[in-house]
Protein backbone atom coordinates (compact mmCIF):
# COMPACT_ATOMS: atom_id res chain seq x y z
CA UNK A 1 0.00 0.00 0.00
CA UNK A 2 1.24 3.55 -0.99
CA UNK A 3 0.61 6.41 1.28
CA UNK A 4 0.86 9.53 -0.10
CA UNK A 5 0.39 13.30 1.37
CA UNK A 6 -2.08 15.46 -0.05
CA UNK A 7 -1.43 18.55 0.38
CA UNK A 8 -4.86 19.80 1.17
CA UNK A 9 -5.94 16.55 3.34
CA UNK A 10 -2.83 15.16 5.10
CA UNK A 11 -1.64 11.51 4.48
CA UNK A 12 -4.13 9.23 2.84
CA UNK A 13 -3.87 5.44 1.65
CA UNK A 14 -3.43 5.27 -2.26
CA UNK A 15 -6.94 3.60 -2.72
CA UNK A 16 -8.46 7.13 -2.60
CA UNK A 17 -6.29 8.10 -5.26
CA UNK A 18 -6.50 7.85 -9.19
CA UNK A 19 -3.19 8.11 -11.29
CA UNK A 20 -2.58 10.55 -13.64
CA UNK A 21 0.36 9.99 -15.52
CA UNK A 22 3.81 11.69 -16.06
CA UNK A 23 3.28 15.36 -14.93
CA UNK A 24 6.08 16.79 -16.80
CA UNK A 25 4.52 16.45 -20.39
CA UNK A 26 3.38 19.53 -21.73
CA UNK A 27 1.02 20.45 -23.52
CA UNK A 28 1.49 23.13 -26.12
CA UNK A 29 0.54 26.30 -26.24
CA UNK A 30 -3.20 27.32 -27.24
CA UNK A 31 -3.84 29.26 -30.77
CA UNK A 32 -0.01 28.63 -31.47
CA UNK A 33 1.34 27.44 -34.60
CA UNK A 34 2.56 23.76 -33.75
CA UNK A 35 3.94 20.75 -36.11
CA UNK A 36 2.57 17.58 -36.55
CA UNK A 37 5.35 16.00 -35.49
CA UNK A 38 5.65 17.82 -31.80
CA UNK A 39 1.91 17.51 -31.27
CA UNK A 40 2.73 13.73 -32.04
CA UNK A 41 5.25 13.62 -29.48
CA UNK A 42 3.30 15.34 -26.68
CA UNK A 43 0.37 13.09 -26.86
CA UNK A 44 2.45 9.82 -27.12
CA UNK A 45 6.19 9.89 -26.29
CA UNK A 46 6.84 9.61 -22.31
CA UNK A 47 10.71 9.07 -20.91
CA UNK A 48 9.20 6.72 -18.15
CA UNK A 49 12.29 6.79 -16.04
CA UNK A 50 13.45 4.28 -13.60
CA UNK A 51 14.04 6.52 -10.03
CA UNK A 52 12.67 10.02 -9.12
CA UNK A 53 9.45 10.46 -11.34
CA UNK A 54 7.08 13.51 -11.31
CA UNK A 55 3.44 12.07 -11.97
CA UNK A 56 0.00 13.36 -11.24
CA UNK A 57 -2.54 11.84 -8.96
CA UNK A 58 -6.09 12.80 -8.40
CA UNK A 59 -7.43 12.32 -4.74
CA UNK A 60 -10.78 11.10 -5.88
CA UNK A 61 -12.24 9.46 -3.30
CA UNK A 62 -11.14 12.57 -1.20
CA UNK A 63 -10.83 16.46 -1.67
CA UNK A 64 -11.03 15.91 -5.29
CA UNK A 65 -8.14 18.23 -6.32
CA UNK A 66 -5.65 16.87 -8.55
CA UNK A 67 -1.82 16.54 -7.36
CA UNK A 68 2.00 16.37 -7.89
CA UNK A 69 3.76 13.33 -6.52
CA UNK A 70 7.38 12.65 -6.63
CA UNK A 71 8.20 9.27 -6.34
CA UNK A 72 10.69 6.48 -7.25
CA UNK A 73 9.55 4.44 -9.44
CA UNK A 74 11.82 1.46 -8.83
CA UNK A 75 12.09 1.47 -5.01
CA UNK A 76 8.24 3.54 -4.37
CA UNK A 77 9.65 5.89 -2.12
CA UNK A 78 7.56 9.26 -2.13
CA UNK A 79 9.74 12.38 -1.89
CA UNK A 80 7.25 15.04 -1.74
CA UNK A 81 3.95 16.14 -2.88
CA UNK A 82 2.93 19.20 -4.66
CA UNK A 83 -0.37 21.16 -5.13
CA UNK A 84 -1.31 21.25 -8.84
CA UNK A 85 -0.57 24.71 -9.52
CA UNK A 86 2.76 24.58 -7.29
CA UNK A 87 6.08 24.96 -8.98
CA UNK A 88 7.99 22.15 -8.58
CA UNK A 89 11.90 21.87 -8.02
CA UNK B 1 23.64 -32.21 -28.93
CA UNK B 2 22.06 -34.77 -27.06
CA UNK B 3 18.52 -35.90 -28.32
CA UNK B 4 16.13 -35.88 -26.45
CA UNK B 5 13.64 -39.09 -26.40
CA UNK B 6 12.70 -42.03 -24.58
CA UNK B 7 16.30 -43.96 -25.45
CA UNK B 8 18.61 -41.24 -23.77
CA UNK B 9 16.19 -41.07 -21.29
CA UNK B 10 16.79 -45.03 -20.76
CA UNK B 11 20.59 -44.60 -21.28
CA UNK B 12 20.82 -41.86 -18.68
CA UNK B 13 19.08 -43.43 -16.18
CA UNK B 14 22.10 -46.53 -16.34
CA UNK B 15 24.25 -43.64 -15.24
CA UNK B 16 21.90 -42.02 -12.56
CA UNK B 17 21.16 -39.24 -14.81
CA UNK B 18 24.92 -37.82 -13.93
CA UNK B 19 25.59 -37.53 -17.26
CA UNK B 20 23.09 -35.45 -19.75
CA UNK B 21 25.17 -32.84 -21.35
CA UNK B 22 24.28 -28.96 -19.77
CA UNK B 23 21.03 -27.67 -21.72
CA UNK B 24 23.29 -23.99 -22.64
CA UNK B 25 27.17 -23.30 -21.89
CA UNK B 26 28.14 -20.40 -19.97
CA UNK B 27 30.45 -18.44 -22.68
CA UNK B 28 32.64 -15.56 -22.18
CA UNK B 29 31.96 -13.08 -24.47
CA UNK B 30 33.95 -12.74 -27.46
CA UNK B 31 35.22 -9.47 -28.78
CA UNK B 32 32.95 -9.37 -31.52
CA UNK B 33 29.55 -10.58 -33.17
CA UNK B 34 27.37 -10.40 -35.92
CA UNK B 35 24.07 -9.68 -34.11
CA UNK B 36 24.00 -8.96 -30.44
CA UNK B 37 20.32 -9.56 -29.14
CA UNK B 38 19.82 -7.38 -25.52
CA UNK B 39 17.65 -9.45 -23.75
CA UNK B 40 17.30 -13.30 -22.77
CA UNK B 41 14.00 -13.70 -22.48
CA UNK B 42 11.66 -15.82 -24.54
CA UNK B 43 11.54 -12.52 -27.16
CA UNK B 44 15.60 -12.41 -27.44
CA UNK B 45 16.05 -16.70 -27.19
CA UNK B 46 13.58 -16.84 -29.78
CA UNK B 47 14.74 -14.02 -32.02
CA UNK B 48 18.31 -15.97 -31.80
CA UNK B 49 16.72 -19.02 -32.85
CA UNK B 50 15.13 -18.19 -35.68
CA UNK B 51 18.21 -15.99 -36.95
CA UNK B 52 20.03 -19.57 -36.94
CA UNK B 53 17.47 -21.44 -37.93
CA UNK B 54 16.06 -19.77 -40.63
CA UNK B 55 19.10 -16.82 -41.87
CA UNK B 56 21.92 -19.12 -41.11
CA UNK B 57 23.01 -16.41 -38.87
CA UNK B 58 24.97 -18.22 -35.70
CA UNK B 59 27.92 -15.42 -34.58
CA UNK B 60 25.16 -13.99 -32.04
CA UNK B 61 25.18 -13.26 -28.48
CA UNK B 62 22.39 -12.83 -26.02
CA UNK B 63 22.74 -10.65 -23.50
CA UNK B 64 21.03 -11.22 -20.11
CA UNK B 65 21.26 -8.50 -17.10
CA UNK B 66 19.84 -11.74 -14.99
CA UNK B 67 19.68 -15.21 -15.76
CA UNK B 68 17.33 -17.02 -18.49
CA UNK B 69 13.95 -17.52 -17.42
CA UNK B 70 13.94 -15.18 -14.24
CA UNK B 71 12.44 -12.11 -16.39
CA UNK B 72 8.86 -12.26 -18.03
CA UNK B 73 9.09 -15.74 -19.86
CA UNK B 74 8.68 -17.19 -16.20
CA UNK B 75 6.22 -14.42 -14.74
CA UNK B 76 3.54 -14.58 -17.08
CA UNK B 77 0.34 -16.67 -16.81
CA UNK B 78 1.15 -18.60 -19.67
CA UNK B 79 -1.91 -18.04 -21.82
CA UNK B 80 -1.28 -18.11 -25.90
CA UNK B 81 -4.37 -16.98 -27.88
CA UNK B 82 -4.90 -15.28 -31.27
CA UNK B 83 -8.58 -13.86 -30.58
CA UNK B 84 -8.17 -10.46 -32.19
CA UNK B 85 -10.31 -7.95 -34.48
CA UNK B 86 -7.38 -5.95 -36.24
CA UNK B 87 -5.47 -8.05 -38.81
CA UNK B 88 -2.12 -6.70 -37.87
CA UNK B 89 -2.71 -8.63 -34.41
CA UNK B 90 -4.92 -11.48 -35.81
CA UNK B 91 -2.72 -12.95 -38.79
CA UNK B 92 0.64 -11.85 -36.54
CA UNK B 93 -0.90 -13.82 -33.39
CA UNK B 94 -2.30 -16.80 -35.90
CA UNK B 95 0.82 -17.10 -37.49
CA UNK B 96 2.55 -17.84 -33.89
CA UNK B 97 -0.36 -20.46 -33.15
CA UNK B 98 1.03 -22.14 -35.88
CA UNK B 99 4.73 -21.70 -34.69
CA UNK B 100 3.53 -22.84 -31.20
CA UNK B 101 1.29 -26.28 -32.42
CA UNK B 102 4.72 -27.86 -33.84
CA UNK B 103 7.04 -26.22 -31.17
CA UNK B 104 7.65 -29.37 -28.83
CA UNK B 105 8.68 -31.01 -31.95
CA UNK B 106 10.91 -28.28 -33.49
CA UNK B 107 12.51 -27.38 -30.40
CA UNK B 108 13.12 -31.21 -28.92
CA UNK B 109 11.53 -29.90 -25.73
CA UNK B 110 8.36 -30.70 -24.57
CA UNK B 111 6.86 -27.02 -23.97
CA UNK B 112 3.44 -29.09 -23.35
CA UNK B 113 1.01 -27.04 -25.21
CA UNK B 114 -2.12 -27.25 -24.34
CA UNK B 115 -4.81 -25.96 -26.37
CA UNK B 116 -7.43 -26.35 -24.57
CA UNK B 117 -9.46 -23.12 -25.68
CA UNK B 118 -10.48 -19.65 -23.87
CA UNK B 119 -13.71 -18.24 -23.31
CA UNK B 120 -14.43 -14.56 -22.70
CA UNK B 121 -17.25 -13.95 -21.03
CA UNK B 122 -20.31 -11.31 -22.10
CA UNK B 123 -22.16 -9.67 -19.62
CA UNK B 124 -24.97 -7.81 -21.20
CA UNK B 125 -26.18 -7.88 -24.98
CA UNK B 126 -23.93 -5.22 -25.93
CA UNK B 127 -21.15 -7.11 -24.71
CA UNK B 128 -22.34 -10.07 -26.73
CA UNK B 129 -22.88 -8.11 -30.33
CA UNK B 130 -18.99 -6.95 -29.81
CA UNK B 131 -17.87 -10.55 -29.24
CA UNK B 132 -19.89 -11.39 -32.31
CA UNK B 133 -18.24 -8.66 -34.61
CA UNK B 134 -14.97 -9.88 -33.07
CA UNK B 135 -15.68 -13.41 -33.81
CA UNK B 136 -16.41 -12.40 -37.25
CA UNK B 137 -13.00 -10.85 -38.01
CA UNK B 138 -11.39 -13.53 -36.27
CA UNK B 139 -13.21 -16.40 -38.83
CA UNK B 140 -12.31 -13.59 -41.42
CA UNK B 141 -8.98 -14.45 -40.35
CA UNK B 142 -8.91 -18.11 -40.38
CA UNK B 143 -8.87 -18.29 -36.28
CA UNK B 144 -11.36 -20.51 -35.39
CA UNK B 145 -14.66 -18.41 -33.22
CA UNK B 146 -17.13 -19.42 -31.29
CA UNK B 147 -20.12 -17.61 -30.13
CA UNK B 148 -21.36 -19.44 -26.95
CA UNK B 149 -24.90 -18.60 -25.38
CA UNK B 150 -25.44 -18.90 -21.34
CA UNK B 151 -26.59 -22.34 -21.56
CA UNK B 152 -23.48 -23.56 -23.32
CA UNK B 153 -20.98 -22.08 -21.67
CA UNK B 154 -22.74 -23.33 -18.26
CA UNK B 155 -22.12 -26.69 -20.08
CA UNK B 156 -18.82 -25.79 -20.06
CA UNK B 157 -17.59 -23.79 -16.66
CA UNK B 158 -20.63 -24.87 -14.37
CA UNK B 159 -18.68 -23.31 -11.56
CA UNK B 160 -19.15 -20.10 -12.98
CA UNK B 161 -21.59 -18.18 -10.89
CA UNK B 162 -25.13 -18.58 -12.54
CA UNK B 163 -27.55 -17.75 -10.29
CA UNK B 164 -30.30 -15.37 -10.31
CA UNK B 165 -28.85 -12.23 -7.94
CA UNK B 166 -25.55 -11.79 -9.75
CA UNK B 167 -24.41 -8.17 -10.77
CA UNK B 168 -22.83 -9.39 -13.74
CA UNK B 169 -25.12 -12.21 -15.29
CA UNK B 170 -23.07 -14.30 -18.04
CA UNK B 171 -24.66 -14.01 -21.47
CA UNK B 172 -22.63 -15.89 -23.00
CA UNK B 173 -19.17 -15.85 -24.14
CA UNK B 174 -16.60 -15.95 -27.20
CA UNK B 175 -14.38 -18.92 -27.30
CA UNK B 176 -11.45 -19.66 -29.46
CA UNK B 177 -11.02 -23.28 -29.38
CA UNK B 178 -7.47 -23.46 -30.22
CA UNK B 179 -5.88 -21.29 -27.70
CA UNK B 180 -4.42 -22.76 -24.48
CA UNK B 181 -1.45 -22.52 -22.46
CA UNK B 182 2.47 -23.56 -22.29
CA UNK B 183 4.81 -24.21 -19.87
CA UNK B 184 6.77 -21.05 -19.77
CA UNK B 185 9.93 -22.23 -18.62
CA UNK B 186 9.98 -24.75 -21.10
CA UNK B 187 9.79 -22.10 -23.82
CA UNK B 188 12.67 -20.45 -22.46
CA UNK B 189 14.89 -23.79 -22.04
CA UNK B 190 14.20 -25.04 -25.17
CA UNK B 191 14.58 -22.07 -26.94
CA UNK B 192 17.96 -21.55 -25.19
CA UNK B 193 19.08 -25.11 -25.48
CA UNK B 194 18.20 -25.24 -29.76
CA UNK B 195 20.06 -21.61 -30.17
CA UNK B 196 22.93 -22.71 -27.89
CA UNK B 197 23.41 -25.53 -29.76
CA UNK B 198 23.92 -23.91 -33.15
CA UNK B 199 26.53 -21.66 -32.03
CA UNK B 200 24.21 -18.56 -30.33
CA UNK B 201 26.47 -17.62 -27.24
CA UNK B 202 23.95 -17.16 -23.98
CA UNK B 203 25.43 -14.31 -22.09
CA UNK B 204 24.01 -14.64 -18.60
CA UNK B 205 25.01 -11.44 -15.66
CA UNK B 206 25.93 -9.21 -18.46
CA UNK B 207 24.27 -5.52 -18.10
CA UNK B 208 24.35 -3.14 -20.61
CA UNK B 209 25.81 0.13 -19.90
CA UNK B 210 26.27 1.79 -23.16
CA UNK B 211 26.04 1.72 -26.75
CA UNK B 212 28.61 2.80 -28.96
CA UNK B 213 26.93 4.26 -32.17
CA UNK B 214 29.04 6.38 -34.84
CA UNK B 215 27.70 8.68 -37.99
CA UNK B 216 24.60 7.13 -36.91
CA UNK B 217 24.95 3.23 -37.19
CA UNK B 218 25.78 1.29 -34.03
CA UNK B 219 28.91 -0.30 -33.68
CA UNK B 220 28.86 -2.12 -30.54
CA UNK B 221 27.48 -2.10 -27.31
CA UNK B 222 29.09 -1.61 -23.41
CA UNK B 223 28.50 -4.13 -20.49
CA UNK B 224 28.99 -4.80 -17.15
CA UNK B 225 32.00 -7.26 -18.77
CA UNK B 226 33.40 -5.53 -21.06
CA UNK B 227 32.85 -3.87 -24.45
CA UNK B 228 31.64 -5.85 -27.71
CA UNK B 229 31.43 -4.77 -31.19
CA UNK B 230 28.44 -5.96 -33.11
CA UNK B 231 26.86 -4.90 -36.68
CA UNK B 232 24.03 -5.16 -35.64
CA UNK B 233 22.13 -4.90 -32.16
CA UNK B 234 18.45 -6.34 -30.92
CA UNK B 235 17.15 -4.63 -28.33
CA UNK B 236 14.21 -7.12 -26.69
CA UNK B 237 13.68 -5.81 -22.93
CA UNK B 238 10.34 -5.51 -22.50
CA UNK B 239 9.91 -3.79 -19.20
CA UNK B 240 13.26 -2.38 -19.42
CA UNK B 241 12.92 -0.66 -23.18
CA UNK B 242 12.74 2.56 -21.70
CA UNK B 243 15.83 2.31 -19.54
CA UNK B 244 18.04 1.66 -22.90
CA UNK B 245 15.98 3.95 -24.84
CA UNK B 246 17.59 6.47 -22.71
CA UNK B 247 21.30 5.42 -23.31
CA UNK B 248 20.28 6.26 -26.66
CA UNK B 249 18.64 9.39 -26.49
CA UNK B 250 15.88 8.78 -27.98
CA UNK B 251 11.90 8.75 -26.20
CA UNK B 252 9.49 6.36 -27.06
CA UNK B 253 5.54 5.61 -26.61
CA UNK B 254 6.24 3.21 -23.94
CA UNK B 255 5.56 3.26 -19.98
CA UNK B 256 6.85 0.33 -17.81
CA UNK B 257 3.79 -0.55 -15.49
CA UNK B 258 4.02 -3.44 -12.76
CA UNK B 259 1.50 -6.48 -14.00
CA UNK B 260 0.79 -9.48 -10.83
CA UNK B 261 -0.42 -12.60 -11.14
CA UNK B 262 -0.91 -15.45 -8.50
CA UNK B 263 -1.51 -18.50 -8.17
CA UNK B 264 -3.69 -20.77 -5.46
CA UNK B 265 -3.23 -23.78 -3.56
CA UNK B 266 -3.49 -27.19 -5.93
CA UNK B 267 -7.16 -28.27 -5.92
CA UNK B 268 -8.37 -31.28 -8.07
CA UNK B 269 -9.17 -30.81 -11.66
CA UNK B 270 -11.93 -28.47 -12.59
CA UNK B 271 -11.38 -26.00 -14.43
CA UNK B 272 -10.50 -26.99 -18.23
CA UNK B 273 -10.50 -23.68 -20.20
CA UNK B 274 -8.70 -20.19 -19.38
CA UNK B 275 -11.73 -17.74 -19.07
CA UNK B 276 -12.02 -14.29 -18.71
CA UNK B 277 -14.60 -12.00 -16.54
CA UNK B 278 -15.98 -9.71 -19.28
CA UNK B 279 -17.46 -6.92 -16.89
CA UNK B 280 -13.58 -6.20 -15.46
CA UNK B 281 -10.03 -7.28 -16.13
CA UNK B 282 -9.24 -11.02 -14.42
CA UNK B 283 -8.20 -14.28 -16.11
CA UNK B 284 -7.73 -17.38 -14.77
CA UNK B 285 -6.76 -20.38 -16.18
CA UNK B 286 -5.56 -24.31 -13.81
CA UNK B 287 -2.64 -25.56 -14.21
CA UNK B 288 -1.63 -28.82 -14.56
CA UNK B 289 -0.30 -29.54 -11.09
CA UNK B 290 -3.79 -27.68 -9.77
CA UNK B 291 -3.01 -24.47 -9.06
CA UNK B 292 -5.73 -21.49 -9.91
CA UNK B 293 -3.18 -19.00 -12.25
CA UNK B 294 -4.55 -16.15 -11.99
CA UNK B 295 -4.22 -12.41 -13.18
CA UNK B 296 -5.88 -9.08 -13.91
CA UNK B 297 -5.22 -5.29 -14.13
CA UNK B 298 -1.67 -3.63 -13.62
CA UNK B 299 -0.69 -2.08 -10.45
CA UNK B 300 -1.42 1.66 -11.80
CA UNK B 301 1.48 3.78 -11.35
CA UNK B 302 4.49 3.57 -13.45
CA UNK B 303 7.22 1.16 -12.06
CA UNK B 304 9.89 -0.68 -12.29
CA UNK B 305 9.93 -2.80 -9.50
CA UNK B 306 9.01 -6.66 -9.68
CA UNK B 307 6.78 -7.00 -7.11
CA UNK B 308 2.76 -5.94 -6.46
CA UNK B 309 0.93 -4.01 -4.28
CA UNK B 310 -2.28 -5.67 -2.35
CA UNK B 311 -4.75 -2.63 -2.77
CA UNK B 312 -4.50 -4.14 -6.94
CA UNK B 313 -4.23 -7.94 -6.11
CA UNK B 314 -7.79 -7.47 -3.50
CA UNK B 315 -9.49 -5.41 -6.13
CA UNK B 316 -8.27 -8.53 -9.01
CA UNK B 317 -9.35 -11.13 -6.92
CA UNK B 318 -12.66 -9.59 -5.78
CA UNK B 319 -13.68 -9.90 -9.33
CA UNK B 320 -12.43 -13.10 -9.60
CA UNK B 321 -14.88 -14.53 -6.63
CA UNK B 322 -17.65 -12.49 -8.84
CA UNK B 323 -16.85 -14.74 -11.55
CA UNK B 324 -16.13 -18.52 -9.66
CA UNK B 325 -17.17 -17.73 -6.04
CA UNK B 326 -15.34 -21.24 -5.17
CA UNK B 327 -12.05 -19.05 -4.92
CA UNK B 328 -13.17 -17.24 -2.22
CA UNK B 329 -12.48 -20.86 -0.17
CA UNK B 330 -8.88 -21.48 -1.83
CA UNK B 331 -5.55 -20.30 0.01
CA UNK B 332 -2.93 -18.42 -2.63
CA UNK B 333 0.06 -19.94 -2.60
CA UNK B 334 2.12 -17.66 -4.35
CA UNK B 335 2.02 -13.71 -5.98
CA UNK B 336 4.42 -12.02 -8.46
CA UNK B 337 5.08 -9.43 -10.44
CA UNK B 338 6.89 -8.07 -13.40
CA UNK B 339 7.16 -5.28 -15.95
CA UNK B 340 5.79 -4.21 -18.82
CA UNK B 341 6.39 -1.86 -21.63
CA UNK B 342 3.19 -1.07 -22.41
CA UNK B 343 2.52 1.59 -25.61
CA UNK B 344 0.07 3.79 -26.35
CA UNK B 345 -2.22 1.96 -28.42
CA UNK B 346 -2.01 -1.37 -26.62
CA UNK B 347 -0.12 -2.79 -29.64
CA UNK B 348 3.93 -3.93 -29.80
CA UNK B 349 6.54 -2.33 -32.17
CA UNK B 350 8.77 -4.87 -34.01
CA UNK B 351 11.14 -2.08 -36.62
CA UNK B 352 13.98 -0.55 -37.46
CA UNK B 353 15.18 2.56 -35.87
CA UNK B 354 16.65 5.96 -37.51
CA UNK B 355 19.96 4.39 -35.80
CA UNK B 356 21.51 1.83 -38.43
CA UNK B 357 21.72 -1.56 -37.51
CA UNK B 358 19.83 -1.29 -34.30
CA UNK B 359 16.50 -3.06 -34.13
CA UNK B 360 13.53 -2.48 -31.72
CA UNK B 361 10.91 -5.30 -29.75
CA UNK B 362 9.05 -3.79 -27.16
CA UNK B 363 5.30 -2.69 -26.35
CA UNK B 364 3.94 -6.33 -25.70
CA UNK B 365 1.86 -5.01 -23.20
CA UNK B 366 -0.19 -8.20 -21.04
CA UNK B 367 0.35 -10.66 -23.98
CA UNK B 368 4.23 -11.11 -24.65
CA UNK B 369 4.29 -14.49 -23.64
CA UNK B 370 1.94 -15.70 -26.62
CA UNK B 371 3.86 -14.01 -29.28
CA UNK B 372 6.97 -15.11 -28.42
CA UNK B 373 7.75 -17.29 -31.48
CA UNK B 374 5.93 -14.84 -33.78
CA UNK B 375 7.84 -12.34 -32.41
CA UNK B 376 11.40 -13.89 -32.67
CA UNK B 377 10.30 -14.97 -35.96
CA UNK B 378 9.47 -11.92 -37.27
CA UNK B 379 12.55 -9.64 -35.42
CA UNK B 380 14.59 -12.23 -36.73
CA UNK B 381 13.74 -11.58 -40.06
CA UNK B 382 13.74 -8.14 -39.72
CA UNK B 383 17.83 -8.13 -38.58
CA UNK B 384 18.46 -10.21 -41.22
CA UNK B 385 17.21 -8.44 -43.92
CA UNK B 386 17.20 -5.33 -42.53
CA UNK B 387 13.62 -4.84 -43.31
CA UNK B 388 10.37 -5.46 -41.56
CA UNK B 389 8.48 -8.47 -42.78
CA UNK B 390 4.58 -8.40 -44.03
CA UNK B 391 4.14 -9.76 -41.02
CA UNK B 392 5.20 -7.10 -38.73
CA UNK B 393 4.88 -4.11 -40.98
CA UNK B 394 1.84 -2.81 -38.73
CA UNK B 395 3.89 -2.72 -35.76
CA UNK B 396 5.67 0.23 -36.95
CA UNK B 397 7.24 2.89 -34.52
CA UNK B 398 6.19 5.70 -36.73
CA UNK B 399 2.62 4.88 -36.72
CA UNK B 400 2.19 7.10 -33.98
CA UNK B 401 3.34 10.03 -36.50
CA UNK B 402 1.03 8.13 -39.60
CA UNK B 403 -2.19 7.91 -37.34
CA UNK B 404 -2.09 3.87 -38.49
CA UNK B 405 -3.22 3.15 -34.52
CA UNK B 406 -3.73 -0.39 -34.20
CA UNK B 407 -5.88 0.60 -30.83
CA UNK B 408 -7.33 -3.03 -30.41
CA UNK B 409 -9.18 -2.03 -27.59
CA UNK B 410 -9.70 1.37 -28.09
CA UNK B 411 -8.17 2.77 -24.98
CA UNK B 412 -5.97 5.66 -25.52
CA UNK B 413 -2.33 6.80 -23.90
CA UNK B 414 -3.62 5.79 -20.35
CA UNK B 415 -1.43 2.89 -20.44
CA UNK B 416 -2.41 2.30 -17.37
CA UNK B 417 -6.25 1.62 -17.57
CA UNK B 418 -6.79 -2.00 -18.41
Amino acid sequence: MLYIFCPHCGLRSQNEFAYGGDATVKRPELNKEISDKDWDNFVYLRKSPRGKHLELWHHISGCRQWIKVERDTSTHEIFKTYKADELTE
Amino acid sequence: MQKYSVFSLIKNAFSDHQNWEVAWKDPTPKKEYDVIIIGGGGHGLATAYYLAKEHNITNVAIIEKGWIGGGNVGRNTTIIRSNYMHDDNALFSEFGMDLWRKMSQDLNYNVMFSPRGIINLAHSDAQMNAYSRRGNSMRLNGIDAVLLNREEVQKRIPMADFSDNVRFPIFGGLMQPSAGTARHDAVAWGYARQADSMGVDIIQNCEVTGFDVTKGKIVGVRTSRGDIKAKKVGLCVAGSTNILAEMLNMTLPIETHLLQACVSEPVKPLLDHVVTFGAGHFYCSQSDKGEMVMGGDLDGYNSYSQRGNLPTLQHVLTEGIAMFPFLSKLKMLRTWGGIMDMSMDGSPIIDKTHIDGLYLNCGWCYGGFKATPASGWTFAHTIAQDRVHELNAGYSLNRFNTGDLIDEKGLGTKTWIS
